[in-house]
């Protein structure tokens, strides 16, 4: 690596790794819940296995954009990192804090949890997503200014390129929005309006720069390509994320108790959503295609152009599916929501931390690349966990169209409980689905355990 | 074309382009919010309701329960389970939990005192009672 202090990365991508394996695991409880209902009841209810699942998900990949942030940016700005020393202990801050969190939620009752971290006093608990203590926010607080600070002044000391300066505002915006977490009024729909400000404008906003820039990035190492073309390309993208995506918050409002307009403003914009996401395939190929160097991480090029597709598929197809309100108006809540939730993380979060991981960790470990068998091995990874991600969205797609019939728009509807008992086949078929995708993710991991017999040169 | 569409044109339209949208959405904000007390219900956000409010979240229900639509996926939809259900079923429902029938999804028992349970029913009304343009298409939410 360039600079010393690239090395920090090394600890938030294992973290996030053991984090993601972490987040499988609960994932394969709660698929078997679907199915056997009482499995690990008492013990682990499924409102707690999914609150450590959903919990897991965004802190590893908040240790994936962290990781990548603290390897990027001292190589983008030509200088060291700010203070690694900070970088180090934010590590083990967040650890701690999100172990200590995750243990709460599994071994105290969620009640018991609140009254004991102080939820009287500021009451932010109970809400999807958001389901942490108090002084677990906080310190999401602290850890997003220490990364932010961190990251800021390295930039401006430094060389200041597209890729830092999207990169950093997207970190801001995500400290931003994060405060709407603390905002959680008595009022009903307002806590709905609110609440979307941190969900939609992180996954479907500023979450988008960071994507962009940390593709963009890695893009720009494997392919040679030069950096004005990946960098207006950068600008365009994130430009049309935030145009659409934006007023495209208002496809969460169309049942919640606001003003009709949003039903038009939502479909409309939300319609548009998918088109930085197509961008962003036909950049990531017309990048590769367009290369000055074959680079030996070829793994790496697999993982970008994978991002590019899963995430357009994903986040832009799958999001389309369900954003017009006359059709959402019958999908609101169903298993065609959990398909596109799955698919689109997977696509655009999962697997660009990945990507990014798999271009830098061979770096960190002092080589350009992975062997020949190490770098098959996160081939068949990847191909594993996306077809079997696929697999899973296919599934839950015929479960919510299948759920949306039978219990809103036939003319006999059943109740929510019986229909889920129709859709059984679709649940059996999604755990054997991510058993497949829990394999391919051991696989990823035993590829860094392979031993390298000739290394390329650095 | 590169000197036509050059980068700091492309960075000058995402900074334009995102300031505009965003003040736009800071418009429309003010404005759902100048008009939400004519759908809101908020006329009968009591401190029952407050507190009803307070143990929906303190017991986590969004964890297997919609509401409104939103939430997780494993158990009914309660913004409207009100009008689908009646309070003396629901409160003889959270209390006689868990079913234990084999097999069947398994709700806790939350131990919720009479207080709890009263408030928490006035909280699920007065969701039942927010205008949602007319959703769920039904009873069965």
């Amino acid at each position: 690596m360039k600079y010393a202090s690239q090395a920090v990365a090394k600890p938030y991508f294992i973290a996030a790794i053991g984090l993601f394996l972490g987040q499988i695991l609960f994932g394969l409880i709660m698929g078997m819940q679907y199915v056997v209902g009482d499995f690990l009841f008492p013990a682990i209810p499924f409102n707690v296995a999914r609150m450590v699942h959903t919990n897991l998900l965004i802190v590893w990949l908040l240790f994936g954009f962290m990781g990548a942030s603290y390897y990027l940016v001292p190589e983008e700005s030509e200088t060291e990192l700010f203070s690694p020393k900070l970088a180090i202990i934010t590590f083990w801050v967040f650890l701690v804090a999100g172990a200590l969190t995750i243990l709460g939620y599994l071994l105290v009752p969620y009640a018991s949890l609140a009254k004991w971290t102080g939820n009287d006093m500021l009451n932010t608990m109970g809400r999807e997503f958001l389901e942490q203590p108090l002084p677990t926010k906080i310190g999401i607080v602290l850890v997003a200014l220490s990364w932010l600070v961190n990251i800021v002044m390295t930039v401006l000391k430094g060389r200041k390129t597209a890729i830092s300066l999207v990169l950093s505002l997207g970190m801001l915006g995500l400290a931003v929005f994060w405060l709407f977490s603390f905002y959680n009024p008595a009022n009903l729909v307002k806590d709905k309006f609110y609440w979307w400000w941190v969900v939609h404008l992180w996954v479907e906003g500023v979450w988008e720069l960071i994507l962009g820039a940390m593709l963009a990035f890695v893009l720009i190492k494997v392919t040679g390509v030069d950096r004005e073309v990946i960098e207006k390309w950068l600008y365009v993208i994130i430009t049309m994320t935030l145009i659409t995506g934006i007023i495209g918050t208002g496809h969460h409002y169309f049942f919640i108790g606001l003003p009709p307009y949003w039903l038009w403003l939502g479909s409309i914009f939300g319609a548009l959503e998918p088109i930085p996401f197509l961008m962003m395939t036909i950049f990531a190929f017309n990048m590769v295609n367009k290369r000055r160097r074959d680079h030996p991480n070829k793994a790496a090029v697999l993982w970008a152009l994978g991002t590019s597709v899963v995430a357009f598929v994903g986040a832009g197809l799958w999001g389309f599916l369900h954003t017009l309100a006359p059709i959402n108006y019958y999908t609101h809540g169903t298993q065609l929501t959990a398909a596109h939730g799955h698919l689109a993380f997977y696509g655009a979060y999962a697997l660009v931390v990945l990507t990014m991981i798999s271009y830098a960790m061979p770096i960190l470990r002092g080589r350009a690349a992975n062997s020949e068998k190490a770098q098959v091995m996160e081939m068949w990874s990847f191909w594993l966990m996306t077809i079997s991600m696929f697999g899973i969205a296919l599934l839950l797609t015929a479960a919510g169209i299948v759920q949306a019939y039978l219990q809103r728009v036939s003319a006999t509807p059943m109740s929510f409980m019986a229909v889920q008992d129709q859709l059984a086949i679709f649940y059996w078929s999604r755990e054997a689905a991510g058993l497949v995708f829990l394999i391919g993710l051991l696989l990823y991991i035993w590829s860094f355990f392979i031993k390298e017999k000739e290394s390329a040169l650095v | 074309m590169s000197a036509i569409f050059t980068k700091s044109m492309a960075r000058n339209v995402f900074f334009g382009g995102s300031v505009f949208f965003f003040l736009l959405f800071l418009v429309l904000t003010f404005d759902s919010m100048r008009v939400l007390h004519t759908r809101d219900n908020s006329q009968n956000l009591t401190v029952n309701v407050e507190h009803g409010k307070k143990v929906w979240e303190t017991n986590n229900c969004i964890g297997c329960h919609t509401l409104l639509g939103e939430g997780a996926y494993f158990a009914p939809e309660l913004g409207n389970v009100y009008k689908r259900r009646g309070p003396a079923f629901i409160k003889a429902w959270i209390q006689g939990m868990p079913t234990d029938v084999p097999g069947r999804r398994q709700m806790p028992q939350f131990n919720l005192t009479d207080k709890e349970l009263d408030d928490l029913i006035e909280f699920l009304k007065y969701t039942s009672e927010i205008n949602t343009n007319n959703w769920p298409p039904n009873t069965e939410g």
